[in-house]
């Protein structure tokens, strides 16, 4: 770690650096590790010291962007040149609302000492006990365990500044049979805070039950969808449409939809990043205190996400959804999620759908169509036929493609319990229940 | 960086290693976003750093860090002892990497015009000039252009003596025109989709792509798709699927499979396995006798093509499918003597932070005899495809869906309607085995995929794919209820 002394002393050396001319700093430093065993051994254990210095410098309008991961004076000069280089040889940026000033910002609780100083040793231990119990029970296990410290500062020539370090941790399992396989998946800022042992019994039980699995045919079915399931409609919707910038341009899920019902009354979804039953976080990327959207509220669509340049277009301030200044492109973003809970247990979803399937997960999801969020994908690591409240028999994977607008309009039943996930390219975060979802359209098997 | 190198090849070997391998990686990438007239994003990167890998007790151990100095690299060297310790606590099979890997030497891209000496007010002038162009379709509402160059210095080293030194250079670009309706948005990229076309070149083949030349084309293309018919649904008919659709075909289908690491189970955990079991090498029909792949990190061009690999095996080139015929797999050093086999080089980290992999270099489908247009003549019904817009396959790389921007309906020998939202599903050897033309050299490009995800925690590698366009019959199209 840096720590807040050295992180603020760096990022004072570049705006020294520029002069005159307004620049903004975004500094992350990282020492992230991570276990992973397949075929119940340990085949990949790597550790990775990184940082990222991103500085954005304007000269009147235009802007030069420039990125180094080198801390040292001549590393810091060549940063600040070539962003000077990059904004001497853009244009005008009639969008860009100039830097913002100094914030107040709500503390967070997200750093746990003991997941910082975890070890390669204390992650092999657990690891080892785990594929051992796979081993006797003539399963195969894999998996991932892994545990990182983040700090990351904000800081710009109007004075601002903001500073901010989390722990994250992290723990995945697949448990494979010769013809089945079970996963679970846990997050959070305190490594002990993951029961990593009984989750990979969870998937155990998984594996095992879905063993010999039958053939049946494609169709619309009711699914009861994990919350594994469910993060994936949520990170989907997500993407392809809660910035406000797709909004603006016509190419989004809430296109014609706001203010209007689209979903399920049992639906609401808001993201919020000082919620400490999240990965909470106090600013956005561009040093903006974080605030509460109400996305989705009781199944009508209520607000896009916003940052400094689509609130100003839409006339109203950001709520601090910046990315990165490189990910422009990508627009502000939702990175908290959270999927308000209802009132019924998995087992109580089940026992009241007479014909339908429980789905564990969802893989390699992709868009088909934006403006309906149209989404195809298939299920995978523990697929089951429901018949009249209970667990049938496994069935063998789906392919499906199907809107996530109109899946969560045919939403009757949700979850009482929520579990935390982070997608498969961190950062981002949901909080996220079961769902049980009426005619979703499963379009091919396979045999 | 001989010192460095030394110094940690020592430190680890000291500290009890069997093996130990150092990469230092200096990588500079310039990327130019232009969207709606405005420079979105005019960004110049650097990233530097080592990573050391190490043997100890038959385990692997891997550390990194941005900070390349003598107390660094005494640091990492001795964590990366400690994690192999760590993980021997949990071993598997033995580590057997197979004969001495000992190679020396350098290797450059051959360029014609370095990129970073080329103004960035020439190259905006580009993409500005093709934002014009698109700019006279006054239905495009999102118009975007973007330039990438990559110079990538890597200097490798183990205690087998190979000490090899590259120079990569990559450039990369795309146009996008996206018109938008009151309940419909569609696309049409150039010269293929996912942003950007990328090659292993210089400066020089910004203009042959001639970016400007082809804007107003696309631009319109993607406003009459607003209007065109959608793809009949649910039918069984003939594809014949553009050169850069085969090359995406081609990396899902084939690529992801013939890993040798998803087959020996090393991925479950995220990418999944393999249908191209052990059992299926040198038997398995995987296509038609038209059916010709190749894995190769030679030829020009290809974002696989490079000097050495990331385990310092020489560039080479394998065949994967010969006549339909299942023949070989993408291996490492570690997986290939399981086979009792060497490694062909296809071990690629996406970083000096990044561990290699087993990863496509450029998995090419080889050209057959026939032009395009006698290929359309020849089909009396189905669907031309081009330029993807959606891709699936399931996690054993057997069930996939596609989706394109742009499909032609075909009659009786013609290009007629265009149709929208064309989408098509299959069966990866069910389909391969349904191709009966492959165009020529005449039609076969080495595309660029500089997005390919795998591996936890993630990389991107860049992969090279060579085709042309190909015919497959009784493909089940238009799945997408519309």
């Amino acid at each position: 770690m840096l720590g807040r002394k050295k992180t603020e002393n760096i990022c004072k050396d570049i705006l020294r650096r520029a002069g005159s001319d307004p620049i903004e700093v975004l500094l992350v430093f990282e020492d992230q590790s991570l276990t992973r065993f397949a075929n119940n051994a340990i085949h990949q254990n790597v550790a990775e010291r990184n940082a990222t210095l991103i500085v954005r410098l304007l000269r009147g309008k235009r802007i030069g962007l420039a990125t180094s991961n080198r801390l040292d004076g001549r590393g810091l000069d060549k940063l600040v040149s070539r962003a000077r280089a990059n904004a001497q040889a853009s244009l005008e940026d009639p969008d860009y609302p100039g830097l913002p000033g100094p914030a107040e910002y709500k503390h967070v609780e997200a750093f746990d000492p003991h997941t910082a100083q975890c070890s390669p040793e204390a992650r092999a231990g657990a690891v080892g006990s785990l594929c051992r119990l796979a081993s006797e029970k003539g399963l195969n296990g894999s998996g991932t365990f892994s545990t990182a410290t983040h700090e990351i500062a904000v800081a710009n020539s109007r004075g601002l500044f903001a500073y901010y370090v989390r722990t994250g941790a992290d723990f995945q399992t697949v448990i494979m049979s010769e013809d089945s396989s079970g996963r679970e998946h846990d997050s959070g800022f305190r490594v002990d805070d993951i029961p990593i042992e009984s989750l990979f019994r969870e998937a155990i039980k998984k594996a095992e039950d879905a063993r010999h699995p039958r053939e049946i045919a494609s169709g619309d079915y009711t699914v009861v969808l994990t919350p594994h399931a469910t993060e994936d409609l949520l990170n989907m919707l997500n993407y392809y449409g809660m910035g406000a910038q797709s909004l603006l341009e016509g190419r989004s899920w809430m296109n014609d939809r706001m203010g209007v019902k689209a979903m399920s009354n049992l639906i609401s979804i808001r993201d919020d990043g000082l919620d400490p039953e999240g990965v909470p976080v106090p600013f956005d990327f561009e040093g903006v205190p974080k605030e509460r959207v109400d996305i989705v509220s009781r199944g009508v669509v209520t607000s896009p996400v916003h940052d400094r340049i689509t609130g100003r277009k839409m006339d109203r301030t950001s709520t601090g959804h910046a990315l990165l200044p490189t990910q422009r492109s990508l627009e502000p973003m939702a990175t908290n999620l959270f999927m308000a809970p209802g009132s019924s247990s998995i087992q109580e979803m089940i026992r009241s759908t007479r014909r339908g399937l429980y789905i564990n997960r969802f893989w390699y999801t992709r868009l088909v169509h934006p403006r309906d969020c149209v989404i195809t994908g298939m299920t995978r690591d523990g697929l089951f036929m429901v018949k009249d409240g209970e667990l049938a028999y496994p069935v063998k994977n789906l392919r499906f493609t199907q809107s996530y607008v109109e899946a969560l309009a045919n939403v009757d039943r949700v979850g009482r319990d929520t579990r935390l996930l982070t997608n498969e390219f961190g950062g981002y975060a949901a909080r996220v229940p079961a769902l049980r979802i009426n005619e979703f359209c499963f379009t091919g098997s396979t045999v | 960086m001989k010192t460095l190198i030394d110094r940690a090849l020592n430190k680890v070997q000291m500290g009890g290693a069997q093996y130990t391998d150092i990469r230092i990686v200096d990588n500079h990438t310039e990327s130019i976003r232009v969207k709606n007239g405005v420079v979105e994003s005019l960004n110049s990167s650097e990233s530097i750093g080592f990573g050391i890998r190490v043997l100890v007790d038959g385990a692997w151990g891997f550390s990194s860090s941005h900070d390349l100095t003598p107390e660094e690299i005494e640091r990492v060297s001795q964590q990366s002892l400690v994690i192999a310790r760590a993980s021997a606590r949990v071993p598997g099979e033995p580590v057997d990497l197979g004969p001495p890997v000992n190679w020396r030497g350098s290797y450059m891209t051959p360029v014609g015009i370095d990129p970073f000496k080329v103004s960035l007010e020439e190259k905006l002038d580009v993409l500005l000039a093709a934002d014009r162009e698109m700019g006279r379709v006054e239905t495009v509402k999102i118009r975007q252009g973007n330039l990438v160059f990559v110079r990538e210095k890597k200097w490798f080293a183990n205690t087998e003596s190979a000490l090899t030194e590259q120079t990569l250079m990559e450039t990369g670009g795309g146009i996008i025109a996206t018109a938008v309706a009151e309940s419909e948005v569609q696309t049409r990229s150039y010269p293929t989709s996912f942003g950007r076309q990328q090659v292993t070149a210089g400066w020089e083949v910004v203009s042959e792509w001639d970016f400007p030349g082809n804007a107003e084309r696309i631009a319109n293309e993607a406003c009459a798709l607003l209007t065109a018919d959608s793809c009949p649904a649910d039918t069984i008919t003939t594809v014949i699927l553009g050169g850069d659709q085969v090359a995406l075909q081609v990396h899902e289908s084939c690529g992801h499979p013939i890993e040798l690491d998803r087959v020996f189970g090393s991925e479950v955990a995220y990418a999944g396995t393999s249908f191209l079991t052990l059992d299926k090498l040198g038997h398995l029909r995987y296509g038609s006798d038209q059916v010709n792949i190749t894995a190769d990190s030679v030829r020009p061009l290809g974002l696989g093509t490079f000097g050495w690999d990331d385990e310092g095996v020489p560039a080479q080139s394998a065949p994967i499918v010969e006549n339909g015929r299942f023949v070989g797999y993408l291996m490492s050093r570690e997986t290939a003597s399981r086979l009792g086999k060497v490694s062909n080089g296809c071990m690629r980290a996406s970083s000096w932070n990044r561990i290699p992999l087993i990863r496509m270099t450029n998995v090419s489908l080889e050209p057959g005899a026939w032009d395009l247009e006698d290929l359309i003549g020849d089909s009396d019904s189905g669907i031309y495809m081009e330029t993807n817009r959606s891709w699936s396959i399931d996690d054993k790389c057997y069930n996939f869906q596609f989706g394109t921007e742009m499909g032609y309906e075909i009659k009786n020998g013609k290009l007629g309607r265009m149709l929208r939202n064309c989408t098509y599903t299959g069966i990866t050897p069910d389909f391969w085995n349904s191709c009966d033309g492959v165009c020529n050299l005449k039609h076969w490009t080495m595309w660029g995929t500089p997005n390919c995800g795998k591996g936890q925690p993630s990389q991107i590698a860049h992969t090279g794919h060579g085709a042309a366009p190909a015919r497959f019959r009784n493909i089940r199209v238009g799945v997408y209820k519309q």
